[in-house]
């Protein structure tokens, strides 16, 4: 039982990350790296909506027919954004006006639909809280480096503006690497994203291959 | 049988619409109250960085009322009064940045010099053009103080058009966007001052803050 929820984890942190293996969310993935901190508080949003969609669709996995999986796995998710936009926004301002325009955007994110249909609709709630928990914890590590690579590299800083994130408490996070304006702008722009990810994604395959392992394609043929 | 089966398809999914109907429609009615009473602290919040707290002794949320601006847009203008005279005014100023829209709220006194610019909305690159929010920069804070006259009509321009205003690291779109927008808004309040001033313009209070 332990070894399954360890493959599950690793799956999700490594293996089959949803960003680096499966190349799937690559819309949030490309607009909201600008930087770490960009990047860390879309992921971190993104798992709390995964954690939640898919432990629902375990809970209630039997009453799902075939047939009407899809409509019910979108109104699971959507119902989670909504829930996590309202309650934020009353309840945890501050963070919302830094967040909030991130919230609605996770809908739009194909990863969480993709968790719901290939593991939490065929798997027991505590699984699926772990699924889709790690799953998001991989795109949050994932979106947190493209980001601080975009980021160090396009205006030389890292992590800046953690605090008004998460806090004075997290001042300590913020950095400045190179000289100001010695930034090259366009990583920060488009073309940054889409290069950072794929040598990105060359340096997860080199890694891989040197463990000794054969390249797990994943989802990456699938994913349009 | 076939039909049964699709009928039962057709209930699992409006049960399932149902039940979280339900759920979001609680969570709404219980989040409402505090959701409004934030934005209100938020609008609050943007009117006091515009309008100083010592030229007014009335709340100018409430005494509010809609014009249209130069491209016939509505917007709201809200007024600071002491005393009953009309001390100074604050409203959306509307600029074009590097990614679309900005949106500024611009104080302005009777005499119709700045009081304060602050944005209060913006798709600005991160780390680039955001430079013009208050909590990243002071960039924004050096209108304060300056009117329509002060600079001179061709020195409202950011230095590389000719102009006084500093444009920032690596972004010349933005500001030159801001300084726009802040010398149009100037201009819309010499041009309409009768109205923006008059004690007696109908009120429209603010029914619920968005």
């Amino acid at each position: 039982m332990s070894s399954q929820y360890k493959t599950i984890i690793r799956d999700g942190l490594w293996e089959n990350n949803g960003v680096f293996a499966m190349l799937l969310g690559l819309c949030p993935s490309m607009a909201m790296t600008t930087s770490a901190t960009n990047g860390l508080g879309m992921g971190l949003a993104t798992a709390v909506v995964m954690a939640a969609s898919s432990m629902l669709v375990g809970m209630f996995r039997n009453r799902i027919t075939q047939e009407v999986r899809i409509p019910v796995f979108i109104l699971v998710i959507a119902s989670m954004v909504t829930l996590v936009d309202l309650f934020m926004n009353a309840w945890m301002h501050e963070l919302y006006k830094v967040l909030g325009m991130f919230i609605p955007l996770i809908v739009s994110n194909c990863l969480p639909l993709a968790r719901l249909e290939s593991f939490a609709g065929k798997n027991p709630t505590l699984p699926s809280l772990v699924d889709g928990l790690f799953m998001g914890l991989g795109f949050t590590i994932a979106l947190t480096i493209i980001g601080a690579v975009r980021e160090i590299i396009g205006v030389g800083t890292l992590f800046a503006d953690a605090s008004l994130l998460f806090g004075p408490a997290f001042k300590f996070m913020e950095m400045r690497l190179l000289p100001t304006d010695t930034g090259i702008l366009m990583m920060i722009l488009p073309p940054g994203g889409f290069l950072t990810l794929g040598f990105l994604v060359v340096g997860k395959r080199m890694l891989d291959v040197r463990a000794g392992k054969a390249i797990q394609m994943g989802g990456a043929h699938s994913a349009a | 049988m076939k039909k049964q089966r699709t009928l039962g398809h057709g209930l699992i999914l409006g049960a399932f619409c149902l039940g979280f109907g339900i759920v979001l429609a609680i969570s709404d009615s219980i989040t409402v109250d505090d959701i409004a009473a934030r934005a209100l602290e938020d609008r609050l919040n943007s009117l006091s960085q515009v309008i100083p707290d010592n030229i007014h002794d009335n709340n100018p949320v409430s005494d509010a009322f809609t014009m249209k601006n130069e491209r016939n847009k509505e917007i709201t203008v809200y007024r600071a009064t002491k005393e009953g005279k009309v001390t100074g005014v604050a409203y959306e100023i509307f600029g074009t940045g590097y990614a679309g829209e900005m949106k500024l709220m611009l104080g302005v006194d009777a005499q119709g010099n700045v009081l304060g610019v602050r944005v209060l909305a913006h798709k600005e690159t991160a780390g680039l053009g955001d430079k013009m929010e208050v909590k990243k920069s002071d960039w924004i804070l050096r209108f304060t103080g300056l009117s329509l006259g002060n600079p001179q009509p061709d020195k409202w321009k950011v230095k590389k058009d000719g102009g006084q205003f500093d444009q920032f690291a690596g972004a010349t779109i933005t500001p030159r966007g801001v300084v726009d927008a802040v010398r149009k808004g100037l201009q819309l309040f010499a041009a309409n001052k009768m109205q923006m001033m008059d004690i007696n313009a109908s009120k429209t209070p603010m029914k619920e803050a968005h």
